[in-house]
């Protein structure tokens, strides 16, 4: 307490080092706020928290295959509002044991009358699954140009980490596809 | 802010509307075993905080009423007591505790997603409900059925309010009773909130994500919730019904639900070949405009600028027929214009192109028919 | 007419001073003149926003689009809470710490005292950005005070720019105020006052200030992320471009949630000042409320996402949450249980700031309850987004805080103006919103657990009846604050004459020096023993 004592009678030369810290204080938490973003994302990879996924080839490095359980995986795809493309999976859903290595497709065609590029956006629910989900190849690591009336199929390889807590017994894996023209032509 | 008889109409409704007010004071019990559960964990907190409260504020009282100097009280010259202070740390710690017991076995409960027996994908958009069944992909749009008039007293023309007044809608999600049905929540634009109050289900909608819930209902019949959360213009009128059929009457709703696509597929084939007359068209059209459309362009064309732009006397509507086509088809990127392709049918866009074109003095003339909209869209 | 009450103490005890008229506002800084500034500046708000509750309330009084349309709603109900928020409440704090701080730590004025006119003067402009707006093409900011994206970038009308620029000129100006009262609270005490010495009111800024200086930054690089978002095609929120419009929410709200006790622990100081007073007791547990109110600030940053309930969170997430929420309720219990112990055996009289502050205490904890119940995830599913937690934050916000700044406005009324004030008419000013008040939000809480959710322009038709209750509520309310500006304006221009210390029980250095108060006070410290 005697040194608080102290400080109020001298005032003049602290207030200044304490209004710079004050300030760096500011423009630090200023910068926690970006910082929260990369944060957010190393987050939700431990976490699940929001059902992302890989956003780039995981390699193959399953430790076998634990044929004793059989994980169901559902395909569901959604176009985001204004994107005149058909976009579907071509099966609905696959029986898989984790580990066991699946390719599916999905088909998708640009039904307007201009070419178009889209990214399709990957989500896993129950989120707690999506570290457990690994894409070894996918389409929705790059963009997809398509011309007027262009078709394509679209490859999808993955496979069920075996360590995928056993009480998951249904993964569902969502794409929803958005327009990206304007920022592919730019 | 231009009423002016606003002060009538207010006197007036202090009388009329008492009779039609039904509104229950608590908490819904709901219709499954969860929302029973939460009815129960909100009773309790609500009867705990409720004894805190009588014991709090009764000693407040008590010191307000007795120990007031009017009385002659004298003041006491306590101010500290560290056994009191542990005391009033501890004991709301082990109330908390007993509370925090119930809440968390009630929601391990309700976030046990798994072995579903029927799985749904809700889409939310601006404002509507899109509703799919993964097992069978039948598909469709859930819209408000209240109509216009009733909502719209501007002009106080107040028609005469249905029963179920803005929760009612076109096409109502169908379950069956005593199955456990999962819905996977995603939305096309803007975070939505798909809540109905009888399941205890109230989860977001949330663009480029998905999330899910589940209900198991006991009893058919038909609930009525609403969109949670802000989405924009006509957040208040995109509401969700929800109507829960036994188990028989629901696969006998899912064979007419697959012969009705078959049909309408049919009816789209057909109406290629079709030629309506301009009455006709008109007629349709009107009836489409004002389901789809008039939310932002407005009933009377004239739009909502800057957002909804007018249509009347606009460069779309009276310019090339096929870029209007193709803009009501697919919608315009960047902005609120969604496509419709998916939603009506070649007959609807053709009718709803041609009242555009000549509705609100825009006597362009032009009639526009299904095997144009077909042509102008797959070119 | 302040600036003749104040102009005369001005002449008597300050002749240097020589500005006169608006230079005098413009260039002061003098710690008394900018807390004067804040205050009025900050009753316009209040009634600025309380003008939009009144077009809403008009709105909802009966089923159906009467007044407005629902875009327009949308408009009104954000501005309405960001005017309330960082209009009213947080300035009228700012306001009562300039006036008050420097007088009960002894100290001859604020530490930084230009920095001090720049954060008041910066304010107006940010204010008049927001509410011109509302003339502009594009209209008001139209997604909700809490600017969820991607409503507020991809889908905004077009008014995130202004909306953007107001928030970061409101944000420099709180941060500004904050770092005003660190410094003056650190430098400025009187020899002898030491940090346990200091009146529990310095100590709740003191607290307030660090909140503010944390998270006001995040605010600003929040509000960053939509601008660049919507105008600069970056992708922090849309999925699109691999970001997470959920990621806003957790930002918004690690933000949003210290805010809220940035609005309630400065509350806490003023009730803790008048209730000894008019107890005429000393503060039960001076420490442990030190103690509580620091815990609650700690607190407040781990529990941000019980806003979040529904947007889809792992199960653990929810109970971390969740149990971190029902904490909070310990302190805070503590505080409400040293208030009901002051008041115990004490000699107690009912002036109006005691009348507002017992209304606090009694309605902040009926607020705490609905807290608490929100706290609980399982039951939040239901309540979330509705009126049930319109009501809960309103009891916290309007019978809370707004009720601790009516409190202490009257208390110090006579220490700034050097008069007492109209008792009669304060009586009926505190009886008329005390009724009124609770007609307005307590029926909420049934709406809101009937179903009716929060942010509709219209409503089923089941909700009618205690909508039109509210609505007259909601009238009287805005009306009985007008009560409030006569007695203020009667109150400067005359009326009894205060002694130094006008309260009986009254305790700290303000009441050392006469009333009103001079223009300059301790300018030699004075001695704390």
């Amino acid at each position: 307490m005697t040194n608080q004592q102290k400080t109020s009678v001298v005032q003049a030369p602290n207030s200044k080092k304490l209004v710079r810290k004050l300030i760096l204080t500011v423009i630090a938490m200023f910068g926690f706020g970006f910082a929260l973003v990369p944060l957010y994302d190393v987050f939700c990879d431990i976490t699940g928290l929001n059902g992302k996924t890989n956003e780039s080839a995981a390699t193959y490095q399953a430790s076998g295959i634990d044929s004793s359980r059989m994980i169901r995986v559902q395909f569901i795809s959604r176009n985001a509002q204004n994107i005149p493309w058909r976009f579907e999976p071509m099966i609905r859903e696959v029986s898989v044991h984790p580990g066991e290595r699946k390719v599916i497709k999905f088909y998708a065609k640009n039904q307007s009358t201009t070419n178009m590029t889209a990214q399709a956006v990957p989500s896993v629910s129950p989120g707690i699954a999506a570290a457990y989900f690994q894409k070894i190849e996918c389409f929705c690591f790059n963009q997809q140009p398509l011309k007027a009336q262009e078709d394509v199929e679209m490859a999808l390889q993955f496979y069920v980490d075996p360590e995928l807590p056993t009480d998951i017994t249904t993964l569902t894996l969502s794409y929803t596809l958005y327009d990206v023209t304007q920022a592919a032509g730019s | 802010m231009k009423r002016r008889n606003l002060g009538w109409l207010s006197l007036g409704s202090l009388l009329s509307y008492s009779a039609w007010a039904d509104m229950p004071l608590n908490l819904t019990q709901g219709a499954t075993e969860v929302s029973r559960n939460v009815y129960d964990l909100h009773m309790l907190v609500l009867y705990i905080c409720t004894g805190i409260g009588i014991i709090v504020f009764g000693i407040m009282f008590w010191s307000m009423i007795f120990h007031r100097k009017s009385k002659g009280a004298k003041s006491a010259s306590f101010h500290e007591s560290t056994k009191i202070e542990i005391l009033w740390t501890a004991i709301p710690i082990v109330i908390l505790i007993a509370m925090a017991v119930p809440a968390t076995s009630t929601l391990i409960e309700m976030e046990d997603n798994s072995n579903a027996d029927v799985t749904i994908q809700i889409t939310g958009s601006q404002w509507k409900w899109h509703y799919k069944y993964f097992d069978q992909g039948i598909e469709y749009y859930s819209v408000l059925s209240t109509p216009r008039e009733q909502y719209e007293n501007h002009q106080s023309n107040s028609a005469i309010k249905n029963e179920h007044y803005l929760l009612e809608v076109d096409k109502p999600l169908v379950i069956p009773a005593n199955k456990k049905v999962r819905f996977l929540m995603t939305s096309d634009d803007v975070i939505h909130s798909w809540w109905v109050p009888a399941f205890a289900v109230k989860q977001d909608a949330n663009p480029g994500f998905i999330n899910e819930a589940w209900t198991k209902v006991d009893q058919p019949g038909i609930y009525r919730g609403q969109c949670a959360e802000l989405c924009g213009k006509d957040h208040g009128f995109m509401p969700i019904v929800v109507e829960v059929k036994s188990e028989a009457d629901y696969q006998n709703w899912l064979i007419e639900q697959q012969q009705l696509i078959a049909q309408s597929a049919e009816a789209e084939k057909a109406s290629l070949n079709s030629s309506l007359a301009m009455d006709e068209l008109m007629q349709l059209g009107e009836q489409v405009y004002l389901a789809n459309c008039a939310a932002c362009h407005q009933p009377t064309g004239l739009g909502l600028p800057p957002a909804f732009p007018a249509l009347k006397n606009s460069p779309v509507a009276t310019g090339d027929i096929n870029e209007h086509i193709i803009t009501v088809f697919n919608g315009r990127v960047g902005t609120g214009m969604q496509g419709y392709g998916k939603q009506l049918t070649l007959k609807e866009i053709a009718a709803v192109v041609t009242y555009e074109r000549n509705a609100w003095g825009n006597n362009t003339g032009d009639s526009v028919q299904p095997a144009d909209v077909n042509a102008a869209v797959a070119k | 007419m302040t600036t003749e009450v104040l102009t005369e103490d001005l002449s008597e005890h300050n002749q240097h001073h020589k500005m006169t008229g608006i230079k005098r506002w413009l260039y002061t800084t003098n710690h008394k003149d900018i807390g004067t500034l804040y205050l009025w500046f900050s009753f316009i708000m209040f009634l600025t926003g309380g003008a939009l509750a009144m077009i809403i309330r008009m709105e909802l009084f009966q089923p159906g689009l009467q007044i407005v349309e629902p875009d327009f709603f949308n408009q009104l109900t954000t501005v309405h809470g960001l005017i309330m928020v960082f209009g009213a409440i947080m300035p009228a704090f700012t306001g009562l710490a300039n006036w008050m701080l420097p007088m009960m730590i002894g100290a001859p004025d604020m530490a930084l005292p230009r920095l001090n006119n720049w954060s008041f003067w910066i304010l107006p402009f940010a204010f008049a950005i927001l509410i011109g707006s509302f003339f502009m093409e594009s209209g008001a900011p139209n997604f909700g005070w809490t600017f969820y994206a991607p409503l507020s970038t991809t889908y905004s009308n077009g008014s995130t720019a202004f909306f953007v620029f107001a928030v970061h000129i409101m944000g420099i100006s709180s941060i500004m105020g904050a770092i005003n009262i660190v410094v003056t609270i650190m430098n400025l005490r009187a020899p002898g006052m030491t940090y346990m010495k200091m009146p529990l009111f310095v100590w709740t800024f003191f607290i307030t200030a660090y909140l503010l200086i944390a998270v006001m930054p995040v605010l600003a690089g929040v509000v960053t992320m939509v601008l660049t978002d919507t105008y600069f095609g970056t992708s922090f929120f849309n999925a699109a471009g691999g970001g997470d419009p959920v990621m806003f929410q957790h930002i918004f709200w690690f933000f949003g949630h210290p805010e809220v006790y940035i609005m309630i622990l400065p509350a806490f100081g003023i009730v803790s000042t008048t209730i000894p007073t008019f107890a005429r007791k000393k503060l039960f547990g001076y420490s442990s409320m030190v103690y509580a109110t620091a815990s609650i600030a700690l607190l407040s940053f781990i529990v941000w996402a019980h806003h979040m309930f529904t947007t889809g969170m792992p199960l653990f997430g929810e109970l971390f949450f969740m149990y971190c929420t029902m904490l909070i309720a310990v302190p805070t219990g503590v505080k409400v249980f040293n208030w009901m112990a002051t008041m115990w055996r004490g000699s107690m009289t009912f002036e109006t700031p005691m009348l507002f502050s017992i209304a606090f205490v009694i309605l902040f904890t009926i607020g705490g309850f609905s807290g608490l119940m929100l706290a609980l995830t399982p039951v939040d599913f239901q309540y979330h987004d509705t009126y049930f937690v319109v009501a809960h934050f309103h009891y916290v916000l309007v019978t809370g805080s707004l009720f601790s700044i009516y409190a202490g406005a009257y208390y110090w009324l006579p220490k700034w103006t050097g008069h007492m004030y109209n008792d009669v008419l304060s009586k009926w000013h505190f009886w008329c919103s005390l009724i009124s008040v609770n007609l307005l939000f307590f029926p909420m809480h049934f709406l809101g657990l009937a179903g009716m959710p929060r942010r509709i322009p219209d409503y089923a038709l089941q909700f009618a009846d205690f909508n039109k209750w509210i609505s007259i509520g909601g009238f009287a309310f805005g009306l009985s604050q007008l009560i409030f500006l006569v007695v203020v304006i009667k109150c400067i221009k005359g009326g009894e004459k205060a002694p130094a210390k006008p309260w009986e029980g009254a305790e700290g250095l303000e009441w050392t020096v006469p009333s009103p108060a001079p223009y300059h006070t301790f300018s030699t410290p004075p001695k704390i023993d």
